[in-house]
């Protein structure tokens, strides 16, 4: 399978990067890793007109201790996010749960920034963004903004990113006491999550995210708010998929992936020792 | 497209169209046929080669990507007549079937023990969850990539 034809750009800088996106507007995808878009245009199910190569952009692959969070840069490699001792301590989850992403081929060409951006519902690293309430930083044209998790994914593969904006950066909280559960269920090795769950309890605040459990990427608010009000794992576990609307596919149907999400959450919640 | 890449050792210059695939590039182009294509979907790892040292899947790749970097493919890894120690554990090992997924797997292999040089059993699986072999013939696969981590030790 070969992609449709497009005009390559490769951005030197994020500056080059920013004004090939405001030349090209909506025609124009950015080119990270790769792992989630060539695939679609593989199938071509995405035909961009214009594909904006930022995977040079060596000056965003960073991981940096920044005080009260970490400040990872939004081409920082699986890889490298995965093997960090610093996220390893900090953010124990975020390392846990990025070795399940895909697999090691994967993991050397796919970026976190990349994998947040592309908005997939199926993806493991925006329930864990959600989880531990990452904030997102994006540059475009009227300079840098801070997108709240919450407010970032819009719809299916949507996100709050403007046409002519570059995710720059994720800054997660850092959480080195922080006990997490993740649990991705699948039928094969590398297979997506066919329903998988970020959990972590930090200070007694609790932070849940759903993979593949409605259009976008979800926060299971119910299970949150039973935890702080003092519910049993296997109680607070029994709101996990309050409010989602799962899709059915070939692997499973919404009831039961309603089902795993109650039981891979009170697993998660288990392991985090709730 | 103008794109030059190193390729086991040797420099290469193609103008290529932005579209090209990489292990197209290699294959059509260049004309290393030992990388295979098996999914085309970045499920197999059949196609997977070194880029600086590190197994990617070169069928998710494009070959403007791969401008002005190093890439190892299966034809460079033996020295000469002499096997690389991997490949030779392959062969001791009875490591193939029908030895369609075996460059992929040999490369996949070459780039886990690069990271892990100790791995264990278990190790070694998940580190290769990343290539299918239809012939289901992993256990022996295991077994070379365990070998060739004891040689090598």
């Amino acid at each position: 399978m070969i992609p449709a034809a497009f005009d390559y750009i490769r951005a030197g800088s994020a500056e080059e990067a920013l004004a090939a996106l405001a030349e090209h507007g909506d025609e124009a995808k950015l080119l990270a890793g790769g792992h989630s878009l060539l695939p679609l245009m593989k199938l071509r199910l995405a035909t961009p007109a214009v594909l904006v190569d930022i995977g040079r952009l060596d000056d965003l692959s960073y991981i940096n201790d920044a005080g009260d969070h970490l400040a990872i840069g939004a081409l920082t490699r699986h890889r490298d996010v995965e093997t960090s001792a610093l996220v390893q301590s900090q953010a124990g989850l975020l390392a846990e749960a990025t070795s399940h992403v895909g697999d090691p081929q994967v993991r050397h060409r796919g970026t976190i920034g990349g994998s947040i951006a592309h908005g997939d519902p199926a993806s493991d690293l925006p329930s864990v963004m959600l989880a531990m309430r990452a904030t997102l930083v994006a540059r475009g044209p009227g300079g840098e903004r801070e997108i709240a998790i919450d407010d970032f994914f819009t719809g299916f593969l949507e996100t709050a990113l403007g046409d002519d904006e570059l995710l720059t950066e994720i800054r997660v909280p850092k959480m080195p006491d922080a006990t997490w559960g993740f649990q991705k269920f699948n039928r094969r090795a590398q297979d997506w999550a066919i329903v998988g769950v970020s959990a972590i309890v930090n200070n007694g605040n609790s932070g849940v995210g759903l993979v593949n459990m409605d259009s976008t990427p979800v926060r299971a608010a119910g299970v949150e708010a039973a935890l702080s009000g003092g519910a049993s794992a296997s109680d607070a576990a029994e709101a996990a998929a309050e409010g989602t609307n799962p899709p059915s596919d070939l692997n499973a149907g919404p009831e039961y992936r309603e089902h795993l999400a109650r039981v891979l959450t009170r697993r998660a919640l288990e392991a985090a020792g709730r | 497209m103008e794109v030059t890449v190193t390729i086991n050792g040797g420099s290469h210059s193609h103008d290529v169209e932005p579209r090209t695939l990489l292990v197209h590039y290699i294959r059509d182009v260049v004309g290393l046929t030992g990388t295979n294509i098996g999914c085309d979907t970045s499920s197999c790892g059949a196609c997977t080669i070194h880029v600086n040292g590190e197994s990617v899947k070169s069928c998710t790749m494009l070959a403007v990507q791969a401008d002005g970097q190093d890439l190892l493919t299966i034809e460079g890894l033996a020295d000469g007549d002499v096997l690389h120690p991997m490949q030779e554990s392959f062969r001791q090992c009875h490591a193939l079937q029908c030895g369609y997924c075996t460059p992929g797997m040999v490369m996949a292999a070459v780039s886990l023990l690069d990271e892990n040089p100790d791995p264990t059993e278990r190790e070694v699986r998940i580190g290769l969850e990343g290539n299918l072999c239809r012939c289901t013939g992993y256990h022996n696969i295991v077994k070379a990539v365990l070998h060739c981590a004891e040689a090598s030790s």
